[in-house]
């Protein structure tokens, strides 16, 4: 693609600043669409821990505090590449640009890696729902609702940081060939928008679901 | 008369491609009408055969489980796959860019993305329904949908699933299109109550819809997986479901409405060359139903064993939001008083609006009051209610919509006279099929019953022949329009004299809308005052 | 007008106590809609031929706008409502409540029949025989999926679930036979569900309880399963036991170990048997296994009839360890 930093903006929009300010918007009333769906899922949890909060907090020995630790701290990481790379693009520096936007890919990478060992922990432990579940300790049916909800929310979120790390790649080509500026960024800004809010979600899992045994 | 031919956004290219592949939000629209109206005859199919085997008190034409599947694709294709995308997907589509002076809504792809999405979740569900069907009621009340039932439950729940997003999508490019992209002088309470109507709607839709997407998510979960999150038996909770089903679904019920009440302003206004009387109430009420309308969802509750005093609580809450649709009819009727009123069509698909929702809202109040509720609820009292909101308003609103921009849509003008008699015939049929209903349920018929004590007999009778003059009565516009796409006397811009910035381009528009960006200088329904010999001695 | 309606009956039987009541608020709904309805279509249709174009009316537009007229529409209706929620709630809470002299029953429905079981033992298939004039409290559950017991003529309908008890009252209040119908969707048989409610003269009813032969009183076999599963193991006389004494229990007022306090009623009781984990009695250790897989829903109606003929001991302090 051409160079389309100069102010060139699609034929619905009167200027490029009407389509970044569509674009933002536009971003923002997604992720309030987001924030319901994932919203659904924590009102469930709620719930079911508010009904079985011994059975929650036995189960949560079983999640792998560590990894959770390191992949917050990755993704935590990642936002700030984020930044940098929407600063990097505001500023035209296109080189900066490509750079955090592949670490950031690459921390999202590490992410779903460290995820997906734990997953597979899971299935060697009879961890997994409906999937020859064995659960020795005490309320095995409350036990199995929160491994339910850890996997979907886990599961979503996961899914959600792969399309994030999709985004960011299809940016990134972008990014290689120059097609970012100061005229034009609003891509990179709304992506990093989307990031921020998927790394918002972990930061509000990682405590409910992995740490409860640690703070009752 | 061969007029020139102007290009226009329909003649502009030809070819599946063309349209298969448009991001203009007027063909968009054209793509939406046609399925739209596809799963209108076929959920319209499902009710005949259920009408069909209710003339008689046996179960003689079908055999228990196909009934039940009728009646769950019925609710399904009928609810998911019309009426929550109808006027916004079709009407909206077209007119909101229109209406606002704008070329195009905001992300003009992303409106194909969701036709797709549609399409591809309409896929999913026909199919599901044609292999085997699914017979849990489109409400899918847990554990029966997750333990018990042996049909087509996932597929079915897919397809709605994917239907979600493609729901979302639409709002989302509405709210962006009506808060960036109005023209010059065009303020928030210039706007014609179309729009808020489709505004209020779009926040209903990007509020409620994710929630419906997680409930059936988790739905398809327990079922695949056998857990037990609704399910009791595995230390779930059903009612939970039905907390997380109806928070969605009676927001959605006003996704549906809200729509058809902007259409009607419109048709009101132009036909009785009036401003609308209280704009600002009638912006403020549009608000205030969708606002409301997110508190009350427990009242499909009242007996499923939640506390008597969530059930108090919904039940006030119930009693505040029908005040708002309540100041709507009074000020549609007052745009009325010392109008100069024509009967054209669309008015006439206004004013059934207006009678068949009042009788619809009120009975409301009926299903509202805790202690008539516990008698009425599941029965056909609750089946009449919501089919004189939802087709006697909603679907006379598109109705009334479609006739009153199809000029502006196809450049044709459908044939009045046989639009007239179309429209008495869907009034007179309507209003059989279901007012015994009303009688029928308060009589103790439960709802979803196929066989029925035989003293029930003669009112079904009557509805079922109601549903005959109506199912007839639709297939005469489906006819007529069809036939005005080739035979219709051409239009001009602006046939009805209408205000509003859609007249003021072709008929049909370019395909960019206008040639030059208009600028507003006046509030919409800006008809010209009456003569003074009109005011006072009546019009030549 | 009466024979009329009884050619075209718009209202069920009143056979209850609260179906009257019911009705009359029903009634005044009816005639406030029809009011409104009247005064919508009515205006509609003088407008629309009064001001049809035209017509030779004054259309002068004193005034475009009226904040007063908004105000009145939107505070009448209301006013309206106010009163008719206030009303019908009243109505439903005073409802919510059974008199404590009324008849418990056991209701347990499946996929797709009612079963019945009275406390003298009789047991009943889709059918449901009761005494005039007295209330009538059924207790509710389902072995399967979500069912609804529905009975037009008494005006009442209550969803019975699986693993809890739902309850519904009403007081019959005239001889006859009246339709019983499943009102939540449950699956294919569901229209099938139904059956018939038999209100009899009490003499009747004592007849017909009687006349059932070897019918063995729900609390008698209560107590075989008491012994067979040898509860007095933990539960015994007094509260020296592993478990809380289970005599006065029924109806008294039980404190939790997390300082809660609840009532002893038939929830309460199915739970502990069912999840004892879940309500521990402040005082004792959550020892008591489970017997969710032992006790069936009509075993566990007989096992609560039992323990409801437990009288009080002359001891004071239920639900304390010494």
């Amino acid at each position: 693609m051409a160079d389309h930093s100069q102010a060139a903006h699609a034929h619905q929009f009167d200027d490029i600043k009407q389509q970044h300010e569509a674009d933002s918007l536009g971003m923002w009333v997604f992720l309030t669409t987001e924030i319901l769906f994932f919203g659904a899922l924590f009102l469930c949890y709620g719930i079911y821990r508010h009904a079985y909060p011994d059975a929650f907090a036995s189960a949560s020995h079983y999640m792998d505090v560590i990894l959770g630790g390191i992949n917050t701290a990755v993704l935590l990481g990642s936002s700030l590449t984020v930044v940098l790379a929407v600063h990097a693009a505001q500023h035209g520096e296109r080189k900066r640009l490509l750079v955090f936007l592949v670490m950031t890919i690459v921390l999202g990478c590490v992410f779903l890696g460290i995820k997906g060992l734990e997953y597979s922990h899971k299935f060697a432990e009879h961890l997994v729902p409906g999937v020859d579940f064995q659960y020795a300790g005490p309320q095995p049916g409350a036990a199995e609702i929160y491994f339910v909800l850890y996997f979907v929310m886990t599961g979503i979120h996961a899914l959600h940081l792969l399309i994030g790390i999709g985004i960011m790649t299809w940016l990134a080509v972008g990014a290689s060939r120059n097609r970012y500026g100061p005229d034009y960024y609003a891509p990179v800004e709304v992506s990093g928008l989307y990031w921020h809010f998927v790394d918002i979600i972990w930061i509000f899992l990682y405590p409910m679901i992995y740490l409860i045994h640690v703070y009752r | 008369m061969k007029m020139e031919q102007n290009v226009d956004y329909l003649n502009v290219a030809y070819g599946p491609r063309s349209w298969l592949l448009s991001t203009d939000h007027k063909r968009i629209a054209i793509l939406y009408m046609i399925s739209i109206t596809f799963f209108f005859f076929v959920g319209g199919f499902f009710a005949l055969l259920m009408r069909l085997e209710l003339l008689t008190p046996q179960g003689d034409l079908v055999a228990a489980h196909t009934y039940n599947e009728l009646f769950s694709m019925h609710g399904i294709t009928m609810i998911f796959f019309f009426l929550i995308p109808s006027i916004p997907a079709v009407l909206g589509n077209f007119l909101v860019p229109l209406m606002i002076g704008a070329r195009d809504l905001a992300f003009p792809k992303l409106n194909l993305l969701s036709w797709y999405l549609y399409i591809i979740g309409g896929i999913f569900t026909l199919t599901a329904m044609i292999t085997g069907g699914v017979d849990t009621g489109w409400t899918f009340y847990t554990p029966l949908s997750t333990a018990y039932s042996t049909t087509n439950v996932i597929p079915v729940v897919t397809g709605i699933f994917i239907l979600g997003f493609s729901s979302i999508l639409t709002g989302v490019n509405f709210i962006i299109t009506i808060h960036k992209m109005r023209a010059p002088g065009l303020t928030w309470f210039r706007l014609p109550l179309f729009i808020w109507a489709q505004y209020a709607t779009s926040i209903i839709i990007v509020l409620a819809t994710p929630v419906i997407a997680i409930t059936l998510l988790l739905l398809i979960v327990e079922r695949v997986f056998g857990v037990g999150i609704f399910n009791p038996a595995l230390g779930g909770d059903p009612l939970l479901f039905q907390h997380l089903f109806w928070f969605y679904s009676h927001p959605a019920v006003y996704i549906m409405v809200l729509p058809s009440m902007g259409v009607v302003s419109e048709l009101i206004t132009c036909f009785a060359r009036k401003r609308i009387f209280g704009y600002y109430f009638m912006a403020a009420a549009i608000m205030a139903i969708a606002a409301l309308g997110f508190l009350v969802w427990g009242h499909h509750m009242f007996v499923s064993g939640q506390s008597v005093y969530a059930s108090m609580v919904f039940s006030a809450l119930s009693y505040f939001v029908a005040v708002p649709s309540a100041i709507k009819v009074f000020n549609w009727l007052a745009t009325l008083y010392k109008g100069s009123i024509s009967f054209h069509t669309p008015l006439l698909y206004a004013f059934g609006f207006i009678g068949l929702f009042t009788i619809g809202g009120l009975t409301g109040l009926f299903l509202a009051a805790l202690a008539v509720d516990v008698h009425v609820t599941d029965t056909y009292f609750v089946v009449a209610h919501f089919h004189y909101i939802m087709v006697g308003g909603a679907v006379m609103g598109y109705l009334g919509g479609i006739h009153y921009w199809w000029p502006k849509i196809t450049g044709r003008l459908y044939p009045e006279g046989w639009a007239k008699f179309s429209a008495l015939v869907l009034f007179v049929g309507f209003n059989l099929t279901f007012f015994p209903q009303f009688i029928l349920g308060y009589l103790g018929m439960p709802r979803r019953y196929h066989v029925y004590p035989p003293e029930f007999q003669v009112l079904n009778v009557l509805s079922t022949a109601g549903a005959t003059i109506l199912g007839i009565g639709y297939l005469i516009p489906f006819t007529y329009l069809i036939w005005s796409l080739r035979r219709g006397k051409h239009a001009g811009p602006n046939p009805w004299n209408a205000t509003g910035l859609e007249w003021t381009t072709s008929s049909p528009p370019p395909q960019h809308n206008f040639d030059k960006t208009p600028i507003v200088t006046e509030g919409p329904y800006a008809y010209p005052p009456f003569e003074k010999t009109e005011v006072v001695h009546g019009g030549s | 007008m009466t024979s009329l309606l009884s050619i075209f009956p718009l209202f069920p039987v009143e056979a209850s106590q609260q179906a009257r009541q019911i009705d009359e608020l029903y009634v005044a709904l009816v005639i406030i809609a029809s009011i409104f309805t009247a005064i919508i279509f009515v205006c509609l249709a003088y407008f629309a031929v009064r001001y049809r174009k035209g017509s030779r009316a004054n259309r002068e537009m004193r005034h475009p706008e009226n904040l007063k007229l908004e105000i009145a529409w939107t505070v009448i209706p209301l006013i309206i409502s106010a009163g008719i929620y206030v009303w019908s709630a009243k109505l439903f809470f005073d409802l919510h409540v059974a008199p404590k002299n009324a008849i418990e029953i056991y209701v347990v429905a499946k996929q797709w029949m009612w079963k019945i079981e009275h406390p003298e033992g009789n047991r009943e298939i889709n059918a449901l025989h009761i005494p005039v004039g007295i209330p009538v409290k059924l207790v509710m559950t389902s072995q399967d999926v979500i069912h609804s017991f529905y009975v037009p003529a008494f005006r009442v309908k209550q969803d019975v679930l699986p693993d809890r008890y739902t309850t519904e009252w009403f007081l019959p209040t005239k001889v006859g036979t009246y339709h019983l119908f499943c009102a939540e969707y449950c699956g294919t048989g569901h229209a099938s569900m139904i059956g018939t409610v038999y209100v009899m003269d009490q003499a009747d009813y004592q007849q017909w309880l009687a006349g059932k032969s070897g019918e063995v009183p729900l609390a008698t076999s209560g107590e075989d399963l008491f012994q067979h599963f040898a509860c007095s193991t933990c539960h015994q006389l007094n509260d020296m036991g592993r478990g809380p004494s289970l005599y006065g229990l029924f109806g008294s007022m039980v404190r939790l170990q997390n300082g809660q306090r609840v009532i002893a009623d038939q929830s309460y009781i199915r739970n502990s048997i069912y999840d004892p984990g879940d309500q521990v009695v402040a005082g004792y250790r959550a020892i008591m296994p489970t017997f969710r897989k032992q006790i069936d829903p009509d075993q566990m109606a007989a096992l609560i009839e039992y323990i409801k003929t437990l009288g009080a001991p002359a001891k004071p302090a239920k639900g304390t360890k010494q």
